[in-house]
């Protein structure tokens, strides 16, 4: 079936579902998305999103920038940080306009609190940045943004997950799909496609991220010739409920939490004295890390899985009622444990990737490293890389990501719709598709896909995680590439046209193949230590050389890299000192 | 610990009528429902058919019923629905919906009654300030019904949707509730229709199913009431007009 839109939105998380109110006043839209779209990522960010608003304290945008540089240990390009502290102000305003039930301060404004990385006068202290609603943020974002998709009679096509995108002469045309209920290949042309596909956390064992989250948007661009930017970037959240990986907010540390290891120290004075567990989340992950293996983790046994205690016994019950229920129902649910009463076991867990797919300050797909434009085709959210995060996130910048940049590309579609036409497609563009899924569809050796995701979790969790060396990253990207050849045998059990969820689970998984693939080579190529990326055999950030952003082409079995330069056109890169 | 998921199982392909299938599963008594079906799927039976996301209870998509309780599957503790080896835990998929397959619900009908309450702000009036002033007690007002993940357990659990399924629903009264009980507010004579009329707010008997088994703890039958309060005093007011 071909169906014809001036512009298709893939996701419908926050990027997705912003774009597409702004993209839907002026151009013809629809929405696709691989689950019902109020099912999406964005709807479990928890603690905020900032904005200098200065409701509680003294704040500027300037500030927020800056931290927002530091935070990413300079390879954030400046001018489009500068943009996202800028225009968070607007954004959040019109977030509250649209209804988003804020927390309160008493004079009724907006309430703020204190989240990582984030300071007043340039590193000074803590400020209060985070606007919030409860510990739901981003439950409240992702509900107000559907809601006025409801109001502006936003097209949705629900359960369609994305398998291919036709380029053609650097111009996209649309893209092929499945329709989840009926098995049936869509084609969907468009003048515009905004790929909003989220995360891919789930290459990781020890994840916070939702099962979705396996890098759809990314994957299918890579395989069609787009480079991924910096994608050896990825964030350990430093709390995660241990073995689960549940995230943990920053905000219980930014109501006054405190990490403690096994001796009960508040070990974060070592590693960060001015902004102690307020630090950045990498620095927090590693000095987790660094303590457990110095035998100071809670059960003393230097190994990779053990924990350290989050100590929220101190923020008193009435906080963590108002403040962070879900939090202390995760709790309750998961560990049966009280947070007023009893410290919180925690390990770091894979929760962001900085890198992805390469745009301009406008969601412009980049396809090469002097800039050029692929016609009509954006990305916006996780699944991008503008790059305002460099090698480290700050936590709230994610959410404000989402709805900034998300608006920025549907502003920008929608004027670039009106003065362009739609591609002439082939008959047969969906064929790539097609054979792909007949292939893994046919009858045939059943095949080990749960085995072969496991595998790839625990090589990327273990080699290719918070510390890294080369030896490690060139056995994990040998048994990447092993898995890859593996995948190639996979046949599936069910055969049934109706929501076959096996099927779909192995898109997913060749996908989080191939970013694993591009995300360990890229890690390896990297010989220096960066914000998340930290190297044993490489610890310190070497501008002379490493200044500079990775893109990584993925070409069969290997990855090639080329580079792209930093906007440092605001604030000299410094050592990055909290 | 090895239990057993008596799983409802239906293809609308192959078969003519539901059955149940059951599978053995090794699981550790705080691993989570969804675990143990996870492991079904990718070990034992591909075909076996259910949504899931999040996996920590916020997405709303892997809610089904459990030994005939709504839950969710991912904030469903192995301990709390099995208590020792060889136990039988039963997992079927929400009532009062059209089966798609297996697990999975066709939720059409729950997204159209959620839709026609107008579930977004209404509020034409410019804006002064940056943002509308809001006190801290307006905002907890309504603080509950935020919480709403439109999963749908509510909706199965209903009593009063078995017999009567035109009854506009527990989900969607909440959300209205959401709004009609937000100051910034200004919706509520554009929703009236739709919650007063037989089918909207009415049907609602009290039976408390629905505040039961939400997994956001909502206070969903106190709102429907409170909701039916609003609707009563605005007619009151108008018939003494």
């Amino acid at each position: 079936m071909i169906h014809e839109y001036e512009v298709v939105i893939v996701g419908s998380g926050g990027a997705g579902l912003y774009a597409a109110l702004e993209a839907s006043r002026k151009a013809d839209t629809a929405v696709l998305s691989k689950l019902y779209p109020v099912r999406s990522h964005t709807g479990a960010a928890q603690g905020g999103i900032s904005a200098a608003l200065g409701n509680v304290e003294e704040d500027s945008t300037e500030w927020h920038a800056f931290d927002t540089v530091k935070g990413g240990d300079y390879l954030v390009d400046q001018d489009a940080a500068i943009i996202l502290a800028e225009e968070a102000v607007q954004v959040v305003y019109d977030l509250e306009n649209r209804g988003l039930p804020f927390n309160r301060t008493a004079e009724g404004k907006i309430d703020q609190r204190r989240f990582g990385g984030h300071t007043r006068n340039f590193g000074e202290a803590p400020v209060r940045r985070a606007c919030y609603a409860a510990d739901r943020t981003g439950h409240t974002i992702l509900q107000t943004l559907f809601q006025q998709c409801i109001k502006n009679e936003v097209s949705f096509y629900d359960e369609f997950q994305v398998v291919d995108v036709i380029i053609e002469n650097k111009k996209c045309g649309g893209v092929i799909t499945v329709e989840i209920s009926t098995g049936q290949l869509h084609i969907f042309k468009a003048k515009a496609v905004l790929f909003a596909t989220g995360g891919f956390g789930r290459m990781f064992k020890i994840t916070s991220n939702a099962y979705a989250n396996t890098g759809d948007g990314p994957a299918v661009l890579a395989r069609r010739g787009i480079p991924l930017e910096d994608m050896e970037f990825f964030q350990f959240h430093p709390t995660g409920i241990r073995g689960m990986g549940i995230l943990i907010s920053e905000a219980v540390r930014g109501e006054g939490g405190i990490l403690r290891n096994s001796e009960g120290k508040r070990f974060m004075e070592e590693y960060a004295p001015t902004l102690l567990d307020l630090a950045p989340r990498d620095m927090v992950s590693r000095a987790i890390i660094t303590e457990v293996m110095a035998g100071r983790g809670i059960s003393g046994n230097k190994m990779i899985d053990d924990y350290v205690h989050l100590d929220a016994t101190g923020l008193g019950k009435e906080v963590l009622k108002s403040k962070l229920p879900d939090i202390t129902e995760f709790c309750k649910t998961y560990l049966g444990l009280d947070p007023s009463q009893s410290p919180i076991p925690v390990q770091p867990t894979a929760h962001y990737g900085m890198g992805g797919i390469p745009t301009d300050i406008h969601g412009r797909v980049i396809i090469d490293s002097k800039n050029t434009v692929c016609e009509g085709l954006y990305a916006a959210g996780e699944c991008a890389c503008v790059s305002i995060h460099g090698a480290n996130r700050l936590g709230t910048n994610s959410l404000l990501d989402l709805v900034v940049f998300g608006r920025r590309a549907g502003i920008h579609i929608s004027s670039y719709v009106k003065g362009s036409d739609f591609t002439d497609i082939q008959e047969n563009a969906d064929e790539h598709a097609r054979e792909w899924i007949t292939g893994i569809s046919e009858k045939g050796k059943k095949g080990e896909a749960g085995r072969i995701g496991e595998d790839m979790k625990v090589i990327m969790m273990e080699k290719v995680g918070i510390y890294r060396n080369e030896k490690a990253m060139t056995e994990a990207v040998d048994k990447i590439i092993a898995l890859r050849e593996e995948y190639h045998t996979l046949r599936i059990g069910d055969t049934n046209k109706i929501f076959n969820t096996e099927l779909l689970e192995l898109i997913e998984l060749k996908n989080l193949l191939d970013l694993s693939l591009i995300t360990a080579e890229s890690a390896r190529n990297r010989k220096e230590s960066r914000g998340a990326h930290s190297r044993k055999d490489f610890p310190e950030r070497n501008d002379d050389e490493w200044l500079k952003h990775t893109m990584a082409f993925l070409k069969g079995d290997r990855v090639e890299i080329d580079y792209k330069p930093v906007d440092i056109s605001r604030w000299e890169p410094k050592p990055r000192i909290y | 610990m090895k239990i057993t998921l008596k799983i409802y199982r239906y293809n609308p392909e192959k078969d003519d009528s539901p059955s149940y299938q059951e599978y053995g599963v090794d699981v550790e008594p705080k691993e989570r429902i969804l675990d143990a079906l996870m492991r079904v799927k990718q070990y034992q039976d591909g075909t076996l058919t259910f949504r899931k996301s999040c996996a920590h209870g916020v997405c709303g998509s892997d809610a089904m019923r459990i030994n005939g309780k709504e839950s969710l599957a991912c904030k469903t503790l192995v301990q709390s629905v099995a208590e020792s080896d060889g136990d039988t835990v039963i997992i079927e998929p929400l009532r009062n919906f059209p089966v798609q397959r297996d697990l999975v619900i066709d939720q059409t009908i729950f997204y159209k009654k959620y839709k026609s309450v107008k579930p977004y702000l209404i509020n034409d009036e410019p804006v002064s300030e940056k943002e509308r002033i809001q006190t801290q007690e307006e905002r907890m007002f309504f603080d509950d019904t935020t919480n709403c993940i439109l999963c749908s357990a509510c909706y199965s659990a209903c009593p009063v949707l078995v017999e009567t399924s035109d009854f506009l629903g527990p989900a969607a009264v909440v959300q209205a509730f959401r709004f009609l009980g937000d100051s910034r507010d200004k919706g509520f004579e554009e929703r009236l229709p739709v919650l007063e009329k037989p089918d909207g707010v009415w049907p609602c008997e009290n039976h408390f199913e629905c505040t039961r088994q939400c997994p956001r703890s909502i206070k969903i039958t106190r709102r429907i009431n409170q909701t039916k309060d609003m609707i009563k005093k605005y007619l009151e007011n108008r018939m003494d007009e």
